[in-house]
């Protein structure tokens, strides 16, 4: 076992493109990173952000989100509805102090197992290289904080 | 050194605690007043769309959001150097108005009424709301219930809600009143300018009638010789909503009076290590410690600040009772911190007539109560005086109207220098070698403190406030040697 | 220690603003009846008991504690468990206790840029950098003033829960409810609610109970509120300024939309929410007019400030709870 950080990464997609899309990688033997676990949406439009943001809160480095291509949705236009939720997330997270480089949206279709593949490696060689989140690892901020700066002292 | 602790300071705002060291011979060496919160307003405020700092900083004190609502309603119309329309201000007063009547109300019942009206020395278990409603009349208690519920109606009705008033945008107001609703308002008002009216005469019947209290207010354990600031209009007259801001010496010599944009170069904050409130000084006296005089930048901000301040009241029966009080009390300015409630009275008197005056306006009614601004947001500082004192807000803005910078210099801020002081010299007077420390004598030095009205009073109904203080007396080596307690 | 055998009431302010007292004060007679009913033994702004008659008291004996403020410093935290220890019941009264309010802002900056803006601001006279310190010496002893957590923190992050009570502050109309309810169980009357319940509000959100109209929603800018005209009939966000209303617990009766401004969220989450702001985001992203990443990017230029406006009642009770600079040290 190397020392190396090995990113644990959530990744959520959608039953009828991306998902296949990983199986199809996984029946023609392609290799790819296992950091990926897998959560499968019946439509990438049923991502909550509460999702992504659950996920990061408990200990997720980086989150994948997939769908199929923009006009190819099962059930016509949902993708376009989570990618709007996707684009004020990224910036959202932002402000939070998560790097947009841990979160990534892929388009795939089912036939796509060894691009899928290749996203996903090349995904978690960059979460990888941001290092680990570790959120909220100062256990829920219990810890005290002693506001100390060199006092002058004060004269009677 | 013996160690007197009062822990926690009760019926005011906030956390606070009092230490009192005594010297070898048992006099009081020094007195610490300390304050222990900091939430963090002028740091979280950054970053924020400016417009919705007024709603933010309402929750710096929820007594008196209103004061920080119309501060930051200035700030914010100063920041987009916009000037709203006559109705819109005019409505801000209004409500302005009408909240100074129940905080003044609140203040002078439930904290102030109780020294007085049954005096320092009552026992304890009188000395609270239903003691004074036991001593005044049942029908008193229904009255203050009444001041404070007409209050909030017209707050609620122009500000939108009670307690965090939502209204106020650049520009101006969301909405304005319609006629059936100023008609209300009106008759509330009236009722209000009665019932201060009521409340001077209850002062003046049971306070300035009685020998012994009168030399309490006139005596000098709660006398300062300080600086007194307060905002004035065009004439010179006390208004709480705009103008500039008037600072006489403690002589009552005016020095200056500033716009909101010049604060800066008059006041400065003092940080000491011990606490976590700066203390407020005039910069172009200095910061000399807590000490009186004219050489010492220490000020007042309070309704007897405002008294000394100003040139007078700007409604008539305010007026009289202005002069009243200084012919009284001996001239301006007046010193003894004990006058401020009466002040607060007179103060409470003017804020109702303004209340009818804005509410029988022709233009209160208008719909034209908002303006767009039209110019780019950079910087903007908005003053009013709150029923605690002044209250600044100074907000910088990127181009998108995105806060980069916020400063606030908060009402009872003004005066932690001179309640510290007050505080310290009540103590010192009160407690000598030899002295017998008493719940009476606990009690006047918590009075003195209390005539600031620390931004927080119960309001109708205090529950029986026994004045449960704890005072450990501790030997050179720090052990106890008699503990005092009154009620705990 | 009461002998006249009225259940006993506590309430409590931590790091808060005294709204929640006056919002119990503005219940105005009703505040009678809690006097008839209750032996009130410990409320700090109203009346004079200590921390030590707090400590003195067996455990449990309160009947009814009302906690609200939020947890920032070390005495905040030492009295929540303290009262938690004494009290039966032990509620989250108003949105700082039950999920940080205004004050958890502060989350978003780790607290030494808090304490240091504090003490350089503009005005502020301050040449030698001095910091309040817990502990300082000064001639005459040892002072001492509570220290600072990194983060702000909701009561039920620090000690067992039983009742929330959303809204900054609480309507004083849902307190005289929940009073009413209390004293109703007291005399044997009515059930309380299961333990955990959200009590004091409603379980729909604020749209409901607004009165204004709404049609089909889809923006291409999003303005603030001081841009334009808003018509107070039809729906806030139908008209591009960002209304929290769909997202918010419902309970205040609409009140700022009412009154020509929109919902900031200060009653919290609705029913079943795990996170407020991921729920106010995803109704926000639904009405956005475009399925162009570009064009979607320049409407959301409109959002200047995602995490202040969607979590600007609830981040130290969201998911993330704070954002990194808080947690780092």
């Amino acid at each position: 076992m190397s020392d190396k950080f090995e990113p644990v990464i959530i990744g959520f997609t959608c039953n009828w493109c991306s998902y296949r899309a990983a199986d199809m990688a996984g029946t023609a033997r392609m290799k790819y990173a296992p950091n990926v676990r897998l959560i499968r949406l019946m439509c990438s439009g049923r991502l909550d952000p509460t999702f992504v943001l659950k996920a990061f809160a408990d200990g997720a480095d980086g989150v994948l989100v997939s769908g199929c291509h923009p006009g190819d949705c099962h059930y016509v236009e949902q993708n376009y509805k989570m990618l709007r939720r996707f684009h004020l997330l990224i910036r959202l997270l932002k402000q939070m102090g998560i790097e947009p480089e841990r979160i990534k949206l892929v388009w795939a279709s089912a036939a796509e197992g060894a691009i899928f593949a290749d996203e996903i490696n090349k995904f978690v060689e960059q979460v990888r290289a941001l290092g680990p989140l570790n959120w909220g690892a100062s256990k829920n901020g219990s810890e005290k904080v002693m506001v100390q700066e060199t006092a002058t002292e004060v004269p009677a | 050194m013996e160690r007197i602790t009062i822990d926690p300071i009760t019926r005011l705002e906030g956390h606070g605690k009092i230490e009192i060291f005594l010297d070898a011979d048992g006099n009081v060496a020094n007195t610490y007043f300390q304050i222990p919160e900091l939430r963090g307003f002028e740091r979280f405020c950054v970053g924020r769309q400016v417009e919705e700092i007024p709603l933010l900083t309402n929750r710096i004190c929820g007594v008196c959001p209103e004061a920080h609502h119309m501060a930051g309603a200035k700030a914010v119309d100063a920041v987009y150097h916009v000037d709203p329309p006559r109705t819109a201000k005019m409505l801000r007063e209004l409500l302005y108005s009408a909240f100074f009547v129940t905080d003044h109300t609140t203040h002078f019942y439930a904290l102030a009424g109780p020294d007085f009206i049954l005096g320092p020395d009552a026992p304890v278990a009188e000395r609270n709301i239903l003691g004074v409603i036991h001593k005044v009349g049942l029908e008193i208690g229904g009255k203050v219930i009444q001041a404070r519920k007409y209050g909030h109606t017209v707050i609620e009705m122009i500000g939108g809600r009670k307690i965090h008033p939502c209204t106020s945008i650049p520009g101006g107001l969301t909405k304005g009143i319609t006629e059936e609703q100023r008609q209300e308002i009106e008759k509330m008002g009236r009722w209000a300018i009665d019932f201060a009216q009521f409340s001077l005469n209850l002062f003046s019947d049971i306070v300035l009638g009685n020998k012994t209290y009168l030399d309490l207010i006139l005596g000098d354990i709660y006398t300062h010789k300080t600086y007194y600031i307060g905002m004035v209009d065009e004439n010179n007259k006390i208004n709480f909503y705009d103008g500039k801001v008037s600072v006489v010496d403690p002589e009552g010599n005016r020095i200056g009076k500033y716009a909101p944009n010049e604060y800066t170069d008059w006041i400065a904050e003092h940080v000491e290590p011990w606490t976590y409130l700066k203390f407020p000084y005039l910069k172009k006296v200095g910061w000399k410690g807590f000490v009186d005089g004219k050489d010492s930048g220490v000020y007042c901000a309070t309704p007897l600040s405002r008294l000394n301040a100003s040139d007078g009241m700007a409604t008539p029966l305010a007026q009289e009772q202005y002069e009243k009080f200084y012919s009284t009390l001996g001239g301006k300015p007046v010193h003894q911190r004990l006058a401020t409630h009466w002040a607060r009275l007179i103060e409470l008197l003017y804020a109702a007539e303004r209340w009818v005056q804005l509410a029988t306006d022709p233009e209160i009614t208008s719909d034209n109560f908002r303006t767009i601004p039209s110019e780019k947001p950079t910087e903007g500082v908005g003053i009013v005086e709150a029923p605690r004192g002044t209250l600044t807000h100074h907000y910088w803005t990127d181009e998108r109207g995105i806060a980069t910078k916020v400063n606030l210099v908060v009402g009872t801020t003004n005066n932690y220098a001179p309640i510290s002081m007050s505080v310290n010299k009540a103590a010192s007077s009160l407690i000598k070698k030899g002295t017998v420390v008493t719940e009476g004598l606990l009690n006047m030095v918590e009075m003195a403190f209390r005539a600031y009205d620390p931004c927080f009073g119960c309001a109708t109904h205090s529950l029986p406030g026994k004045m449960p203080l704890e005072l450990t007396i501790r030997d050179a080596d720090g052990n106890p040697i008699e503990v005092l307690r009154q009620n705990c | 220690m009461t002998t006249n055998g009225k259940p006993k009431f506590a309430m409590y302010w931590a790091a808060s603003c005294g709204g929640c007292e006056i919002s119990v004060l503005n219940t105005n007679e009703k505040i009678l009846d809690v006097d008839a009913n209750f032996d009130v033994v410990f409320w700090p702004v109203a009346m004079d008991a200590k921390y030590k008659d707090v400590e003195a008291m067996e455990d449990k004996s309160i009947l009814l504690t009302l906690f609200n403020g939020g947890i920032r410093n070390d005495e905040n935290e030492h009295i929540a468990k303290l009262l938690r220890q004494k009290s039966q019941i032990l509620v989250a009264f108003g949105s700082c206790a039950s999920e940080g309010c205004v004050p958890a802002l502060a989350n978003l900056s780790n607290v030494k840029e808090i304490v240091d803006t504090a003490y350089t601001t503009i005005s502020t006279d301050n040449p030698n950098g001095i910091r309040p310190q817990p502990n300082y010496t000064v001639p005459e002893g040892e002072l001492h003033i509570p220290t600072l957590y990194p983060t702000l923190r909701t009561l039920d992050q620090v000690v067992d829960v039983d009742y929330y009570m959303p809204g900054c502050p609480p309507e004083s109309q849902q307190i005289s409810a929940v009073l009413d309810l209390v004293i109703q169980v007291i005399q044997g009357k009515a059930q309380l609610p299961p333990k955990g319940a959200v009590i004091g509000a409603g379980v729909s959100t604020v749209c409901d109970e607004c009165k204004r109209k709404r049609n089909e929603k889809s923006i291409k800018e999003f303005k603030r509120i001081q841009e334009i005209m808003l018509d107070p009939e039809i729906c806030i966000l139908e008209q591009g300024v960002i209304c929290s209303g769909p997202a918010t617990r419902s309970g205040c009766g609409a009140l700022c939309p009412t009154a020509g401004a929109p919902c900031i969220g200060c009653y919290g989450p609705a029913e079943n929410t795990l996170d407020y702001g991921s729920r106010l985001l995803s109704a926000v992203a639904s009405v956005i007019d475009s399925n162009d990443p570009k064009e979607i990017d320049k409407i959301l230029d409109g959002i200047p400030d995602p995490a202040g406006m969607f979590y600007r009642f609830n981040l130290a009770g969201s998911l993330l709870k704070a954002s990194k600079p808080a947690w780092d040290k």
